[in-house]
């Protein structure tokens, strides 16, 4: 039963993050119709620059919200220059584009930061805490907190502010957004900073964990994938849930289905976007889509 | 415009044949890679460049390709040119059955169920570790020409390749040029349309997928041979990803371009590699977005229009 428990707590943890990433992909989605093959990489970029700030001496936290604006500005810029030219492309070019976008960032990374794997600190003490029977890494219920206080942020931040709802406007009807005066093209723009920044927060919290390297992504935005798809990508709070029971799935299949154990893991993921593609193509939070002939 | 495009077949095909007195072993053993990768390109526009379904997996099929013909070599022994007729029809029957469900996923969810498909691939085959010799892969022999025909092992693969990959190039012009390319094309342009017009798009979609991935999984079979090794960690994500970055530099919905992209993807990496390990795929990626940028119908499609805009009135082709 503790070890049930546990599996769950950690399962939440790394879940968390699969959530995060897949939180960014939706809203990229929702509010260009784009599923940015290339927002893991985005992220692992981000991590790259953390730690080169950390390197360079900053504290943790200075490091974390100085990567957040930069991250920031990056998610901008690349909308600007290199998505922005597609946007009316067929759906084909778009996503040649952003796996061209992938391929670039994932080389360049290589390229600056060598495919030797690095360390990553955590901002959370190492004494695991204990309740109980049961013990969790400190670090585990720490990503699980900064994950739900990113979800909050972004909540209040599209419920509460004008940005927030002239960038919904924006992604729900351009047309009518704009001949309200919002300037449409800067919101989606805003929306990709957006979502490299929460894309860097999850970065940063999967970091430790699996250790900073080009290719640390790959796995994590499959499963960011399974997460966005079984939550809807209609649906923001959707993916964070998607993301937890992903999390938790993989983590109790992985102890408890010995054939799949570790070695499996992405095919799970596979099989899960597959499974929830075929019978229920919008997700479990999603809007079914609908197109006018 | 037929006299150009002829006159080009003849020129590269007397070439092709050529090469073997011209070339090294070792840049022949190139070549022939070029017309392996030709072959899957073919196949994945096809399915991409025609028939307007994304796959970001043809490595997954690929692979598929490599090992049966690994394993029907390895453990059965079976003779290499019946292996590669066992990896078309697997991967045909496995492509027909991948494209049911795929059937019920428009653009941006197959370019994700394919993309997950493609990084699942390598996990999946060193699970299987009985059959295909786990992360250690499996080692072949390179074949010798057979009746005794006195060539060097990579010379008489290059002829054979070059053989099926004319055969099958023939096969796909045949198929896209007809009745039923035209319905796979306008199942791209307007799928509704199409229906109405009585074409069974269910059908010809997974067919289609069929196809195209027996023609990746053919390529995958040549490659093992002429290889002569297989291993999980060569179909990684990557390579789907180079297949893709192929038709796209190559010209989408274009059978020519198949060639023009398998030469871009062979040589291109290897002298961006003098420059740093990362450097072939800063390019690859670089080139991907000029080319939707500034050129979409690839070398191929802007070859296509510069003969076009140069050939004399009445001669020009519709585009």
């Amino acid at each position: 039963m503790d070890i049930l428990v546990q599996q769950i707590i950690s399962g939440l943890a790394t879940g968390g993050i699969y959530g995060s990433v897949a939180l960014a992909l939706v809203m990229i989605y929702q509010a260009t119709d784009v599923v940015n093959y290339a927002q893991g990489e985005m992220a692992m970029f981000s991590t790259y620059l953390a730690w080169t700030l950390m390197n360079a001496g900053l504290p943790y936290w200075v490091a974390f919200f100085g990567t957040l604006v930069l991250s920031f500005i990056g998610g901008v810029l690349i909308e600007r220059i290199v998505i922005r030219p597609v946007e009316r492309a067929p759906i084909l070019t778009i996503v040649i584009v952003c796996i061209g976008l992938l391929v670039i960032l994932n080389s360049v990374a290589g390229w600056i930061y060598s495919y030797i794997q690095k360390p990553f600190p955590s901002p959370f003490p190492e004494r695991p805490i204990t309740l109980g029977n049961v013990v969790f890494g400190a670090h585990d219920v720490g990503a699980i907190l900064v994950t739900l206080i990113v979800l909050a942020f972004l909540y209040a931040f599209f419920r509460f502010t004008t940005l927030g709802l002239a960038m919904r406007a924006a992604a729900q009807n351009p047309a009518s957004s704009r001949l309200c005066g919002i300037r449409v093209g800067w919101m989606l723009a805003i929306g990709w900073g957006l979502a490299a920044m929460v894309g860097a927060v999850a970065g940063m919290m999967v970091a430790p964990i699996v250790f900073l390297d080009p290719n640390m992504m790959a796995g994590i935005l499959i499963y960011a994938f399974a997460s966005a798809t079984l939550g809807g990508f209609t649906s923001p709070g959707g993916a964070v849930i998607g993301g937890l029971i992903v999390g938790v799935i993989e983590n109790i299949v992985g102890t408890y289905v010995h054939f799949i154990g570790t070695e499996l893991k992405l095919t799970v993921a596979l099989a899960l976007i597959l499974v929830v593609l075929v019978f229920k193509p919008s997700g479990l939070f999603g809007r079914a889509a609908v197109h006018r002939v | 415009m037929r006299r150009a495009p002829l006159l080009g077949i003849v020129i590269a095909l007397a070439a092709a044949l050529a090469l073997p007195l011209l070339v090294s072993n070792f840049r022949l053993f190139q070549f022939t890679q070029v017309g392996i990768y030709a072959i899957a390109l073919l196949g994945l526009n096809m399915l991409t460049g025609y028939n307007g379904q994304i796959s970001l997996g043809h490595g997954a099929f690929y692979a598929v390709g490599a090992y049966t013909t690994a394993i029907m070599i390895d453990r059965w022994e079976v003779p290499y040119p019946l292996t590669i007729v066992a990896a078309g029809v697997l991967c045909l029957v496995a492509g027909f059955l991948f494209g049911i469900p795929a059937l019920r996923l428009e653009g941006l969810y197959l370019a994700l169920a394919t993309f997950a498909l493609a990084l699942a691939v390598p996990q999946i085959l060193k699970y299987f570790e009985h059959w295909t010799g786990g992360s250690q892969g499996i080692v072949l022999s390179k074949p010798n020409p057979p009746w005794g025909l006195k060539l060097s092992p990579d010379q008489w693969l290059y002829f054979f390749t070059l053989a099926i990959l004319v055969g099958l190039f023939v096969l796909a012009h045949n198929l896209l040029a007809g009745r039923t390319g035209r319905a796979i094309v306008a199942i791209r342009d307007n799928p509704i349309a199409a229906e109405a017009m009585g074409i069974n798009t269910a059908l010809y979609k997974s067919l289609t997928f069929g196809v195209s991935a027996a023609y990746t999984g053919v390529a995958g079979a040549l490659s093992a041979i002429a290889i002569a090794f297989v291993a999980p960690d060569s179909f990684n994500i990557f390579l789907s990803i180079t297949f893709l970055v192929g038709v796209v530099v190559g010209g989408l919905a274009s059978v020519a371009g198949a060639v023009f992209g398998a030469l871009f993807i062979q040589f291109v990496p290897n002298w961006a590699q003098e420059i740093s390990k990362a450097a072939p795929w800063a390019i690859y990626g670089v080139m991907l977005i000029l080319f939707m940028y500034g050129m979409p119908r690839g070398i191929a499609g802007t070859l296509r229009l510069g003969w076009a805009r140069l050939a004399p009135r009445g001669t020009r082709v519709e585009r």
